[in-house]
């Protein structure tokens, strides 16, 4: 078993708290004093940073959501001014304004520290050759994890995603021995490796360091088949910091959350009220080491549960389940932050066209693929097939605007779509999460 | 001049079925019919005995429906019929969404029905030509 920071990975528990608790505090005066949209809302709460006495004081905090970044778009939740913040991302949340993230100097290297832990967790190290296959640009994927490969000492190569056929190319000609992407287009990687005749044996890959959309137990087995591989999950998000937030171990009993610099909690996702360890709910993350932009009690969304017993392989940070899923209707799709709501607003900007619609999440392939059904009213109906098919094309041409990813739009018939009393199910996913 | 009405279908077994019965269980008669498919749906073009009948039944039940203008042309039943039908169309710049044959014939004559961009301009070539067409009380009568 191999460590990047063998003392911080393996602190004991006591120790942990403690330093949480010092972060905490130090985090929250800082957001109080210079982010006007926390003081207020901790003002509402009628909270003061001398109220964080204990880790337990953590729930007095009000949480922070995706809105709130959205209602401080682009720079609000900036606790540094700009000229101390040295990078911005963006999220892929595409509802409306992007989520907008930035990094100070410090951050950046607490980011690479971070992705440098998660890849020797995984068993990379400086002789890994690491294929990065995330998106370079915007989205932190890509940046995230060539930091941390750097950091390593691994070689990286930098190829992110797409042209396949080359990335297949270079990885035999390079002898690459760590692929890190996504789970989907691993598999895809895969599928164009048997259509170019490549077997597997005819790689060094060793391992698979995946993530930005969730992935079960029945994809690891499939991926870790094809690929001849050993395939890790690893957590993160943009608002948190990036990929690194939380990385299996070879035990692959959870996700090792990095609690120095970040802390876990799991609540109700309805009522918000926090839930006792090994309940399942959604994750909530407060950064502690973050300057640029702190996050306090972000709601992820995702559901988890944790589990703060020492790991088989030594190391002490709490574990999160792999993803079970999302507190609410949204899908992630190729990476993309896809919700129904968004497919509706689209829908309804056409004229003509009602808001009955499905959208149906599968797994053609190795892709995910999105399909929205839309049913066809009489305003819009035709006798004509040009005048639907245009319909069609209209519709997913705004579709794709508005998403940001491909998607294929059934026309149906009316009342085809269930109606639903109270909350209606608008989203089927045929993934076998 | 007649009706036709027009049904959207999804391209998944069982649909047309499904409408025929519906039609059927009315006592409604189709009298001509034609789809034009895509791979996901398709658009039922029917002329039936009872078209005002056949678009409420329809509709009650769950059937986007619409009915269109279209023409019944007598086209002479022997060969080349169609063909001067259609260069006569043609040389008046008459432009023709889509056709389709009736099932019945009205005398010697075959019947076509046809969708035009244009029906009053359709109707003013068809009268200096000398195409006959039928009215729509004859053709539902067929």
């Amino acid at each position: 078993m191999s460590y990047w920071d063998r003392e911080k990975e393996c602190m004991p528990r006591e120790d942990i708290e403690k330093l949480q608790l010092r972060r905490l505090k130090e985090t929250v005066y800082r957001v109080y004093a210079f982010v006007p949209s926390y003081k207020e809302k901790m003002d509402q709460a009628g909270i003061k940073p001398d109220d964080i006495n204990s880790l337990e004081d953590l729930n007095k905090l009000p949480f922070t959501t995706k809105q709130d970044l959205r209602d401080n778009y682009p720079f609000g939740l900036f606790a540094l001014p700009m000229n101390e913040v040295i990078r911005i991302h963006s999220s892929s949340g595409t509802t409306g304004k992007p989520t907008v993230v930035g990094y100070s100097k410090r951050d950046i290297d607490i980011w690479a520290e971070l992705m440098a832990r998660a890849l020797t967790c995984a068993g990379a190290n400086r002789y890994s050759i690491i294929q990065n296959s995330y998106g370079y640009g915007l989205f932190t994927g890509g940046l995230g994890v060539h930091y941390g490969a750097e950091k390593l000492g691994a070689s990286v190569i930098p190829t992110s995603g797409g042209n396949t056929k080359r990335q297949i190319m270079l990885m035999q000609d390079f002898g690459s021995t760590v692929l890190t992407c996504t789970p989907s287009y691993a598999l895809f990687i895969h599928e164009v490796m048997e259509e170019m005749g490549v077997s597997p044996s005819d790689t060094k890959l060793q391992c698979g360091i995946f993530g930005a959309e969730p992935w079960s137990e029945n994809m690891r087995r499939e991926i870790e088949n094809k690929l001849q591989i050993d395939a890790f999950d690893i957590y993160g998000l943009s608002e948190i910091i990036g990929p690194g937030v939380a990385i299996e171990c070879p035990v692959k009993n959870g996700l090792h959350l990095a609690e120095d610099h970040f802390i876990a909690e799991i609540i109700d996702p309805d009522s918000g009220q926090r839930l006792p360890e090994g309940s399942p709910g959604e994750l909530v993350i407060t950064t502690i080491t973050k300057e640029a932009l702190p996050m306090i009690r972000y709601r992820t969304r995702d559901l988890t549960r944790l589990d703060s017993s020492v790991c088989e392989c030594g190391r002490t940070h709490v574990r999160m389940q792999k993803v079970l899923g999302r507190s609410d209707d949204m899908v992630i799709i190729r990476g993309v932050n896809v919700f129904p709501s968004m497919v509706e607003s689209v829908l309804l900007d056409i004229p003509g066209v009602e808001p009955h619609y499905l959208l149906v999440v599968d797994r053609k392939g190795t892709l995910d693929v999105l399909e929205v059904r839309v049913e066809v009213s009489e305003k819009v109906f035709s006798d004509e097939v040009r005048k639907l098919e245009e319909l069609g094309a209209t519709i997913t041409k705004e579709l794709e605007s508005a998403l940001g990813i491909g998607v294929k739009v059934r026309l149906v018939e009316p009342k085809s779509i269930t109606r639903s009393e109270g909350k209606s199910q608008r989203v089927i996913d045929r993934r076998n999460m | 001049m007649a009706k036709q009405i027009s049904v959207f279908l999804e391209n998944k077994a069982g649909r047309l079925a499904h409408v025929t019965r519906v039609l059927g269980e009315a006592g409604i008669n189709i009298r001509a019919l034609s789809i034009a498919d895509t791979s996901d749906f398709g658009i039922l073009r029917i002329i039936v005995n009872d078209p005002e009948k056949a678009y409420r039944i329809l509709k009650e039940a769950d059937f986007t429906v619409s009915e269109t203008e279209v023409i019944a042309v007598q086209v002479p039943d022997s060969p080349g019929g169609l063909a001067t039908v259609l260069e006569q169309m043609s040389d008046a710049d008459l432009n023709i969404e889509y056709l389709y044959a009736f099932l019945g014939t009205s005398e010697s004559d075959a019947l076509v029905i046809f969708k035009v961009e244009d029906i009053a301009k359709a109707r003013q070539t068809f009268k200096e030509k000398g195409i006959r067409f039928i009215d729509e009380q004859q053709l539902y009568r067929l």
